[in-house]
């Protein structure tokens, strides 16, 4: 175990090295939820005078919940993309040569996604305090919110993780950020699901973001949720998509 | 051993005209662009995608007073020639700094290429796939519900306006890729261009920004003319301060573009 421990923690300290070395490998992933937030809570705030648009704490802590969920999404997806880069280059051969419980490699992506994510997190919420966002959910409300955000950000590493352990290339980035990015974008992103229209209106329901964007909304309201059922929902994503990611694995092991 | 014996006064005289150069070099351009459907097909589709989900996803913002039309989808299509734009930046300056990288561009410097084909060349591609994206999202948008007020000649004005965006965010493309050696560092050049794109009036017009700070960095912001003279077609008619507000900021940015590019341009033949 301690070994074990010891692969993902070396692997880990090897990934934040070389973020911290190349702050464009960081930055751009962490600017993007921020310029969504800004752009959305400052250019959209108007859309909480349409008529059946109620939610008590204002529109930035409306959208808020949605940048929680990309940046924590998306913390994971960026892992993925080093795991595709340290295939294609071939130092992810040379670790699954060193590693003898290969999932260890996956603890250490891990590790620097949810730091990622932390960061990002705490960038996104630091601007929603100074831009005056309310929260009307107690400490309780707030850990449960984060705790969410942490699972969606597993659920993305793994999904993306994967990916890239299957296609082992750069070329398969827009598969590991495409469904990502559109399973978040059908979900209620600017309204309430009931003043959505159309199609969007007709798949949301179905769309597990769907269910952890309004618990996180209620949870930033604290107006009382039915967590249980979306907890359930995220959990039986993950998983789906912890499968996905060892059944890659074993195509990356089996390609050598 | 014949071309030895021509003197070089007279073989600079031979130079090829910049008529001759750029055709040359913007064949190779618009095919490379055509033989990347990798590029290609992401830049023509997402910005598609945006507008599906936008358009049902902010469809109630008509009911709000003073927007200026009850179709959303009438009036998000002009913020998809700008996101084809974005991908013009990345595009063209990708194509370059892979020129840098690949020592095509240090071939071409030992060529009597006048700096001019290079520049006009290289944006040939950029322009092939503007007007691809322009009429790809004009005839989407109709087929989805959208009018255009103007007619049929306000849709060829949007298509020639479109095309000035791509040109206009592709010279930024080309000014940085003259100075870049790895694709990789134009991609870093993304959420710098996302910021005039999202702090701008395109998802609401400006009057109806409530958000104070948000409205004067709209204002401010070139992008927001663009998407209006864009939108003044689709939904107001015809609009002469709008559409000359619209070209005007395009063929600024693209006249700021090509002046920097042209100084980048200076400094690698210098360098070489």
């Amino acid at each position: 175990m301690r070994r074990y421990f010891s692969v993902a923690g070396g692997l880990a300290g090897r990934l934040l090295q070389s973020l911290i070395s190349n702050p464009l490998l960081f930055l751009p992933p962490m600017l993007m939820p921020l310029f969504f937030f800004t752009a959305f809570a400052g250019g959209l705030s108007a859309v909480s005078n349409v008529p059946g648009f109620d939610y008590g704490p204002g529109y930035t802590s409306f959208i808020f919940a949605f940048v929680l969920c990309q940046s924590a999404a998306f913390g994971g997806v960026f892992s993925g993309f080093t795991i595709a880069a340290d295939f294609q280059f071939g130092f992810g051969r040379r670790l699954l040569l060193a590693t003898p419980h290969r999932s260890a490699l996956v603890v250490g992506y891990g590790a620097v996604a949810v730091i990622r994510a932390a960061v990002t997190i705490a960038a996104v919420t630091l601007t929603g305090l100074i831009v005056g966002m309310n929260i009307g959910g107690s400490g309780l409300d707030l850990f449960g919110m984060y705790a969410l955000a942490a699972i969606i950000n597993l659920t993305g590493l793994l999904f993306a993780a994967g990916v890239a352990l299957r296609f082992r290339s750069l070329q398969a980035t827009p598969l590991m950020q495409v469904p990502v990015f559109l399973f978040l974008f059908l979900a209620p992103v600017y309204v309430p699901r009931e003043l959505l229209g159309g199609w969007v209106h007709a798949i949301a329901p179905f769309n597990p973001a769907t269910h952890v964007m309004e618990t996180a909304r209620d949870l930033i309201a604290g107006t009382g949720t039915d967590y249980l059922a979306t907890l359930g929902t995220i959990v039986a994503l993950l998983a789906v998509v912890t499968i996905f990611m060892f059944r890659g694995l074993r195509q990356a092991e089996a390609a050598g | 051993m014949e071309a030895a014996a021509i003197p070089i006064s007279a073989r600079i005289r031979e130079r090829p005209s910049i008529w001759t150069q750029a055709p040359e070099l913007a064949r190779r351009s618009i095919k490379r662009t055509v033989r990347q459907p990798a590029a290609v097909i992401p830049a023509t589709v997402f910005p598609l995608i945006m507008l599906a989900i936008n358009s049902v996803g902010l469809k109630s913002a008509t009911s709000l007073p003073g927007f200026p039309t009850n179709s959303y989808v009438t009036f998000a299509l002009g913020f998809a020639f700008i996101q084809a734009g974005v991908f013009a930046v990345i595009g063209t300056g990708q194509n370059l700094a892979e020129d840098n990288q690949g020592g095509f561009f240090n071939r071409l410097q030992l060529t009597p290429l006048h700096p001019a084909a290079l520049v006009a060349g290289q944006l040939a591609g950029t322009v092939a796939l503007g007007l691809l994206q322009a009429a790809t999202y004009i005839s989407v948008g109709l087929l989805a519900g959208a009018q255009i007020e103007a007619g049929f000649a306000g849709a060829l004005v949007m298509v020639l306006l479109a095309v000035c965006i791509c040109l206009a965010f592709g010279s930024i493309g080309l000014a940085v890729g003259m100075r870049v050696d790895a694709p990789e560092k134009v991609q870093s050049l993304f959420p710098l261009i996302f910021v005039f794109l999202f702090m701008s009036s395109m998802s609401l017009p400006r009057n109806l920004i409530q958000t104070d700070w948000f409205r004067e960095v709209a204002t401010y912001n070139p992008v927001s003319y663009m998407i209006e003279g864009l939108r003044s077609l689709l939904i107001t008619g015809w609009d002469g301060e709008a559409l000359a507000l619209g070209f005007g900021c395009a063929l600024g940015i693209l006249a700021i573009g090509l002046y920097f590019a042209s100084t980048g341009l200076k400094e690698r033949m210098a360098r070489t």
